[in-house]
């Protein structure tokens, strides 16, 4: 097991060393000159050779890395352009944490929610219900997020004051007044999600209701509901596992629209205005952070599923 | 089992009674009729067997027996009564008592049976537990509920996980699971199919003994009549839906009355049957579909005796004694079935060696070490000759077939000749003789052919590839080939999935041919498939080899095929070879003990002694095989100090037969006189008391 891992964390910092390059690289390869783009047209050749400088743009690529690796050793990306005086890293802690809140915030709307309806549906399979909530999850995720946002707005927030335009709080709000902020960016992910997540576990439900050992389970008389908590559900849950696993680096770092449309100070935005604004230090920040969501997130996921299957889980401890 | 152990009384309430039974499965929206009326009794202590080939519903009827129905399934009329009570009256919660208290069921995929994800302990528990006991009580249940199957280390093995038990162990579980209520009904579905012939005995041991113990009534389906014959009181023979015939399982077997069932047992290689004696009996034909409308008699259509009334009245059921009945017109005219004829030609066996196998070893290097899977095999096959191959899962038979077509490259200093010339042990560094010249037929067809591809561009590639002939050339080979397999120009624009298994076997085996092939190994090649179609491909595979001459490598566990189509057998063992003969001399005698053992856990069709030698536990893994003689940690006539610690010589018993053993040939030959003599006495007493 602890070889699995280490293995895993090893791969993961292979691609963190991948995406360092990639990220140092951005403002060599970016078209026009990044200083210029940020010093502004008419600033003088001084001013432009000392962002060029700032940016590290004056020196070969390769130190550019080396200066790169050590600031994340540090922990430190230097200070933002547009924002001067504040280091990244407070900006980008501060957006991680607003983006934790929504993501968990959606999570526990859409999970319970998603899994219940597609237990239900692979339960009554090719009834009436089953096709309502097949049907209903596809046509809500075929509607991309922000579409969902601005109808959200439009028809509720608008006309009922309970639904706030605005998804930040107050900064003193309490747990129910943010709560209360995020409805609607929360409900959009529900909408978005609900299909994809229901019609997995619906899926993977189904497999384990038409396995052997569900029948045996039945045949040993066995109520429906032991047979589902006893034997269908483990079964049936690794691959939703696996699905969330690998979309929280984007619930994290995707959701640009819904973020832009809340007007919600997340990582997505984060890195949008970084991109917008050409505010190197910021966007390498912020790239840094969601890849190193995604790699954690899915060796939960995958730590997870090799829990709940004792195969993959004692092949481990095996060798390990 | 001359008379049945348990004279029924008319008192007694049956443990299953089924009445006129339909069902239909709802197919597209319509409900298409698989039982037509099935009418059965299982009485308490009884074993009642069911026979058919797949689709005839007697899998439909033993879930029926616990009112477990498919989603589509729909029972249409009649009643199901387990010791009195009405099933298809229960309520939902008294459907759940009922299974748990009173009918348990055995699967015939026990690795599918059980859950994955679950402590086997925490599975068997979980019977006890729906019965009532506290989850303390459970487990020591469990624990003596699996020492009473004869697990070894039962709470080593509460601890595992299926994965970590091999097929035999875990039917054992299951029918530990199955007995946990004492049940009055026991139904087994096929439980011994895919397991080895070995451990197909011993799992046939436990229910018999536990039978005895338990007085449960048994309902038993099985494709082998071997294991009804075996196992079972009554049989009766299920067709499209309905039952043909009944009677005690002597009656049925020794005088079949309806003309399916003497079907059924001709096209099943018995007493000793050779290729070179007479074709297998083939059913012609194919069953009805489920939801066909049925003609008056089901059988009419591919019945050998059928007359003029068969087709205008439903026959009625015809008393053969007591208790055997059969549904025909004319039970009287059963002896007038013709055997297949006799074979004129005859079939040649060349003198030149075509392939040969010389000191081939096979070494797969792991992390954890070495795993010698073959050592130092040496075979030869001459032209137009089969060589039959047996032995127990692992013993090494399917690595050697793919160490001979080039899919593992053998170890150093063996060789693989192609008339005297060594090979290229790669497939992928073989010239394209050398491809041609040996290919594959594989146990399922399904995975072996192309599936969104029709028939005629299946075989048109292979011809192509194997021969480099092309165009409409190639073209007109394929369907030479697809013809000289019966199969007719219809079958050409079929894909795989619109072709019955028979057919495409027949089509993987059109494959194989394709390049006109010195040696076909044929790995498992109709033990997926109905006996009668089994027939068939057999008769098939006989009559090629007559006509074209070629070699097979045949890869069998069960015995009586392997008879019918070898010249010679030979057995493997942890990779080794153990024994090679002719085949009358294999079946002479003497034999290797683990030869011995082999042939003697074939459950027999004709009621034969049953001398069975137990090999008990299971077979050694070749990465840490047993010094000295591999077979002596399971060998009946093991000898101390001298079979654990010195490799067996080979010693030629006469010229062909050899075997790798300790004890001198003659000596074998009077132990193994002497065993059956001794078990011929035991039986004798046990008919007359």
């Amino acid at each position: 097991m602890r070889r699995f891992v280490g293995r895993r964390l090893l791969l993961s910092l292979l691609t963190l060393v991948i995406i360092l390059v990639l990220i140092t690289m951005i403002p060599n390869v970016a078209p026009g000159d990044p200083a210029r783009k940020i010093a502004g047209g008419t600033a003088s050749p001084e001013r432009l050779a000392a962002v060029t400088e700032s940016l590290g743009l004056d020196k070969p690529v390769g130190e550019q890395l080396v200066d790169v690796f050590s600031s994340v050793f540090r922990f430190d990306f230097g200070e933002s352009f547009t924002r001067p005086g504040t280091s990244v890293t407070s900006l980008v802690l501060t957006a991680l944490w607003n983006s934790t809140k929504l993501v968990v915030y959606a999570l526990l709307l859409v999970l319970p929610l998603a899994i219940a309806g597609g237990l239900l549906a692979a339960y009554k399979r090719d009834t009436w219900l089953d096709r309502t909530i097949v049907n209903t999850g596809v046509a809500l995720s075929s509607v991309p997020e922000f579409v969902i946002g601005v109808l959200f707005l439009a028809l509720l927030a608008v006309p009922f004051s309970f639904f706030k335009v605005l998804a930040n709080p107050p900064p003193d709000a309490g747990i129910l007044t943010q709560m209360q902020f995020l409805l609607l960016p929360a409900l959009t992910v529900l909408t978005v999600y609900f299909g994809y997540i229901a019609r997995i576990t619906r899926a993977s439900t189904i497999t384990a209701l038409d396995a052997d050992y569900t029948r045996t389970a039945f045949m040993r008389g066995l109520t429906t509901g032991q047979v589902f908590r006893k034997h269908v559900l483990r079964n049936s849950l690794v691959p939703t596992v696996a699905v969330v696993g690998t979309q929280l680096g984007y619930l994290f770092g995707g959701m640009v629209g819904l973020e832009l449309i809340y007007n919600y100070p997340g990582l997505g935005r984060l890195i949008f205005d970084a991109v917008d604004a050409a505010d190197y230090p910021l966007l390498r920040g912020g790239v840094l952070t969601v890849a190193i969501i995604y790699m954690f997130a899915t060796l939960g996921a995958d730590l997870l599923i090799a829990w709940m299957n004792p195969r993959a889980r004692l092949s481990l401890s095996e060798a390990g | 089992m001359t008379t049945l152990q348990n004279p029924p009384t008319a008192t007694e309430t049956p443990a299953l009674a089924i009445t006129d039974l339909h069902m239909s499965y709802v197919v597209r929206g319509k409900p298409r009729e698989v039982l037509r009326g099935v009418t059965f009794e299982v009485r308490p202590g009884e074993a009642f067997g069911l026979v058919g080939e797949s689709g005839c519903g007697k899998s439909t009827t033993a879930y029926a027996a616990l009112r477990y129905l498919p989603r589509n399934g729909l029972i249409t009329g009649g009643k199901i009564e387990a010791s009195g009570r009405e099933l298809t009256a229960m309520s939902g919660s008294e459907l759940r008592e009922f299974r748990a208290h009173d009918a348990s069921m055995v699967y015939q995929d026990p690795v599918q049976a059980v859950n994955p994800v679950l402590q086997i302990g925490r599975q068997v528990a979980e019977s006890f537990t729906v019965l009532g006991h506290s989850s303390g009580e459970a487990r020591d249940l469990a624990r003596k509920a699996l020492e009473r199957v004869h697990i070894a280390d039962p709470v080593g093995v509460m601890e595992r996980y299926p994965h970590q038990l091999s097929g035999g162990m875990l039917q054992r579980v299951v029918i530990a699971m199955a007995l946990a209520s004492d049940p009055s009904l026991l139904v087994l579905d096929e439980p011994t199919t895919g397991l080895d012939a070995t451990v197909e005995a011993e799992v046939l041991d436990l229910v018999r003994e536990l039978r005895d113990e338990i007085g449960a009534a048994i309902l038993l389906i099985a494709h082998n009549l071997g294991v009804i014959r075996t196992m079972c009181d009554r049989v009766g023979v299920m067709y499209a839906g309905r039952m043909v015939e009944e009677g005690t399982v002597d009656e049925v077997f020794d005088g079949p009355s309806h003309p399916y069932t003497v079907g059924l047992l001709n096209s099943i290689p018995r007493h000793g049957l050779r290729k070179t004696d007479r074709e297998l009996f083939s059913i012609p034909g194919n069953l009805p579909q489920i939801g066909d409308s049925l003609p008056t008699c089901v059988y009419v259509d591919r019945c050998p005796v059928v007359t003029e009334l068969c087709r205008s009245e439903v026959p009625p059921i015809v008393d053969r004694s007591d208790w055997h009945w059969t549904r025909c017109h004319h039970p009287d005219r059963i002896g007038e079935i013709p055997e297949p004829e006799e074979i004129a030609a005859d079939h040649l066996v060349g003198e030149e060696e075509v392939i040969g196998v010389h000191g081939v070893s096979k070494t797969f290097h792991q992390r954890s070490g070495d795993v010698p899977a073959l050592v130092a095999v040496d075979l030869g096959f001459a032209e137009g000759e089969t060589l039959g191959l047996v032995g127990e899962s692992g013993s090494g038979k399917s690595t050697l077939a793919k160490t001979m077509l080039g899919v593992y490259e053998p170890d150093e200093g063996g060789a693989i000749t192609l008339r005297g010339r060594p090979m290229a042990t790669k497939a992928t560094q073989r010239i394209e003789e050398s491809i041609r010249s040996i290919q594959m037929v594989f146990q399922n067809p399904d995975s072996a052919l192309n599936r969104s591809w029709t028939v005629r561009r299946i075989l048109t590639r292979a011809v192509s590839k194997l021969t480099g002939v092309t165009g409409p050339e190639a073209d007109s080979r394929a369907v030479e080939v697809a013809r000289a397999m019966q199969l007719s120009e219809r079958h050409m624009d079929m894909r795989p999935r619109q072709l019955s298994g028979g057919l495409k076997q027949r089509v993987a085996i059109a494959r194989a041919f394709a390049g006109d092939p010195d040696v076909v190994v044929s790995d498992e090649p109709t033990s997926a498939l109905d006996v009668s179609v089994q027939a068939a491909i057999l008769n098939l595979l006989a009559e090629l080899q007559r006509d074209v001459r070629t070699s097979y490598l045949f890869i069998s566990h069960d015995i009586g095929v392997v008879r019918y189509l070898s010249d010679r057998i030979a057995v493997m063992y942890v990779g080794r070879l153990m024994e090679l003969a002719p085949t009358d001399a294999m079946f002479d005698g003497p034999n290797h003990p683990y030869t011995e053992a082999l042939l003697s856990a074939v459950p027999s069709v004709d009621g034969e002694a049953e001398n069975r030698i137990p090999l008990t536990g299971e077979i050694p893994s070749p990465k840490d095989p047993p010094p000295g003689c591999v077979f002596h940690t399971r060998c009946h006539r093991f000898i101390e100090g001298t079979c654990d610690v010195l490799e067996p010589p080979v010693v030629e018993v006469r010229p062909g037969h050899t075997i790798r053993c300790h004890i001198p040939p003659d000596e074998l030959a009077a132990a193994q006189a002497e065993d059956l003599g001794d078990l011929r006495d035991v039986l004798r007493a046990e008919r007359q008391a």
